[in-house]
């Protein structure tokens, strides 16, 4: 996997290398040259297998970085991809001419952290949460037990165990709390 | 030379998109699901009709959507065992063990021998049960409705036994990082065996009544078929890929477990339609009867099966991130975890064959389908919709 990146190095602007496993490997691009290296990782080097497609949210730092899972089946290698977008400009080149797949995987991004994939089919219609007028909800800043505070209402009677108090007794009654 | 395909029923395009006036009289949408018995789970299908003939169809989820990866965030690492375990109901155990082994990886725990053939014992057992519970389903879908009922009341004998080991029937919350939470209880082995028995004696009849039987034949072979060319454009994988000559599967090519300790062949068939997609499954029903029964041959019987953990209330994974995968009864499932080195998750993603399966795939195939076999089909790619919503 070393030997693909030093490959790439010249061509791209990829950086931060970093082999978790064998078979496992990381690497950072910026997102003006994501979708080319991509492309060529598909087309040229046999990462064929779009694993999956999602984002993770570094609120503190102010950045989405998306993580594009690519699979090369005939040498077993799997490469994460990872793009760091802007939160406040949370825009990227749609990879949905590449793989079938991918406009649901967008589809979904738009919808749970707000990251728009201009021209991606469908990108704009519901996934999974119906007259949703709340911020996207897998964002860090959203909180989901306050909105369900917020949303519903304790049931009258019901009894409840602090799951953390419950497991502090079951499992380590002779240790306090620390 | 071949002429140009007739699209005059077909909705007109329009940048891509089907334009259907239903004030025409010439289509009719229907709503295939989500209370219907030929949908798989909590998903529905938009379908557009020209008279039997599907011209158009659009998956829907969120049904049951309760925002799996959103909750992992806010639980400790020990407290998502309950929420992992809801991801794939038929078969839990596969969330268990990704989810474990990615936490052992970032953790750098090894589990020991014993706990590892128990889970691949668990693991094989799961696919059995998963199977039952998808032939009864692949068969009621042409109207062979007996057969689901034979085949629930057989996984019901798995789930007796998984009660046994587990304690769960469902939700089993089994495999831990470290190990798993039991041996297996005094007994279990013949019991095991005995249900082996019913399961082969059960497959035997479904082969004479199911698999031989003209009509299911004549309504399944033809059907469905997936492009080689598709496998890779849309991301297929399991024995919807396998169906079609493709030989991989996550437990050959990247083995886990002790998975490169027993004898197997990955299963192959060349037809790829829904036919071929059944006897692929139900040749590899036989090949789980055939790994049980290795695996209790070969495991050992004494020995460690878990590894003390630290305290699991305060306990912090090591900053980092891991994509581990295993090979479910539909494909290849994998867990991406990012631990920031703080006692909660940073994020984890659930990779489902589903997702593809339901979606994409699902959406090009249904077209030019009767809709009478339109259940067929969508039980042919076995999709469970948890895990496209997570």
């Amino acid at each position: 996997m070393k030997q693909l990146f030093e490959r790439l190095r010249p061509l791209f602007a990829v950086t931060d290398f970093e082999q978790r496993r064998t078979d496992l490997a990381f690497l950072h691009i910026p997102k003006d040259y994501a979708e080319m290296l991509i492309r060529h990782l598909r087309d040229h080097e046999g990462f064929s297998h779009l694993v999956f497609f999602t984002a993770v949210d570094y609120i503190e730092d102010g950045i989405f970085r998306l993580i594009y899972m690519l699979h090369n089946y005939a040498t077993k290698d799997t490469l994460g991809v990872y793009v760091d977008l802007s939160r406040a400009e949370p825009v990227m080149t749609s990879i949905h001419p590449l793989w079938e797949q991918a406009a649901l995987y967008q589809r979904e991004l738009k919808e749970m952290f707000g990251i728009d994939f201009p021209g991606s089919p469908g990108v704009d219609e519901d996934f999974l949460l119906e007259g949703w007028d709340e911020i996207p909800p897998m964002r860090r800043e959203f909180d989901t037990r306050a909105y369900a505070e917020k949303t519903f209402f304790p049931r009258a009677g019901r009894e409840k165990t602090d799951p953390r108090a419950h497991m502090q007794a079951q499992l380590y009654p002779d240790e306090g709390e620390k | 030379m071949m002429s140009a395909p007739d699209r005059s029923r077909y909705p007109e395009l329009v940048d891509g998109k089907p334009v259907v006036d239903l004030d025409s009289e010439k289509y009719v949408k229907l709503w295939h699901g989500p209370q219907h018995p030929g949908i798989t789970g909590n998903m529905s299908l938009e379908l557009t009709l020209c008279g039997d003939e599907v011209v158009e169809c659009k998956t829907h989820v969120g049904y049951l959507h309760r925002g799996f990866e959103k909750l992992m965030e806010r639980r400790t690492w020990i407290q998502n065992f309950p929420v992992v375990c809801r991801i794939a109901v038929p078969e839990p155990a596969f969330n268990e063990y990704l989810y474990a082994a990615g936490l052992e990886e970032l953790a750098g725990i090894e589990p020991p021998e014993r706990a590892q053939w128990i889970r691949t014992l668990n693991l094989e057992m799961m696919r059995l049960a998963s199977f039952l519970a998808w032939l009864g389903g692949q068969a009621g879908a042409f109207g062979n409705g007996t057969i689901g009922q034979w085949t629930v009341t057989h996984r019901d004998y798995l789930l007796d036994l998984f009660e046994e080991m587990t304690g769960g029937r469902i939700y089993h919350m089994y495999m831990l990082p470290g190990g798993v939470r039991s041996g297996l209880p005094d007994g279990f082995e013949e019991r095991l065996e005995a249900v082996l028995k019913r399961v082969e004696k059960l497959l035997k009849e479904i082969k004479l009544i199911l698999l031989h039987n003209s009509v299911f034949k004549a309504r399944t072979v033809g059907l469905g078929i997936i492009d080689r060319e598709m496998i890779d454009r849309y991301g297929i994988t399991g024995p919807n890929q396998r169906a079609c000559g493709i030989k991989r599967d996550v437990r050959k090519d990247y083995p886990y477990l002790v998975y490169d300790r027993l004898d197997f062949e990955v299963i192959t068939g060349t037809a790829s339609d829904v036919y071929e997609r059944t006897l692929v499954r139900y040749r590899e029903m036989h090949q789980c009867i055939d790994l049980i029964r290795q695996i209790l041959e070969r495991m050992p019987r004494d020995g460690p099966f878990h590894e003390p953990l630290p305290n699991v209330l305060h306990w912090k994974i090591p900053p980092g991130e891991t994509y581990v995968r295993a090979e479910c009864t539909r494909g290849e499932k994998g867990y991406y975890i990012v631990s920031d080195g703080s006692l909660y998750p940073r994020r984890i993603c659930i990779r489902g064959p589903s997702y593809t399966h339901a979606f994409p795939v699902m959406e090009k195939m249904a077209i030019g389908t009767d809709i009478a076999d339109i259940a067929g089909l969508m039980v042919s790619l076995h999709t469970y919709p948890p895990e496209i919503e997570r």
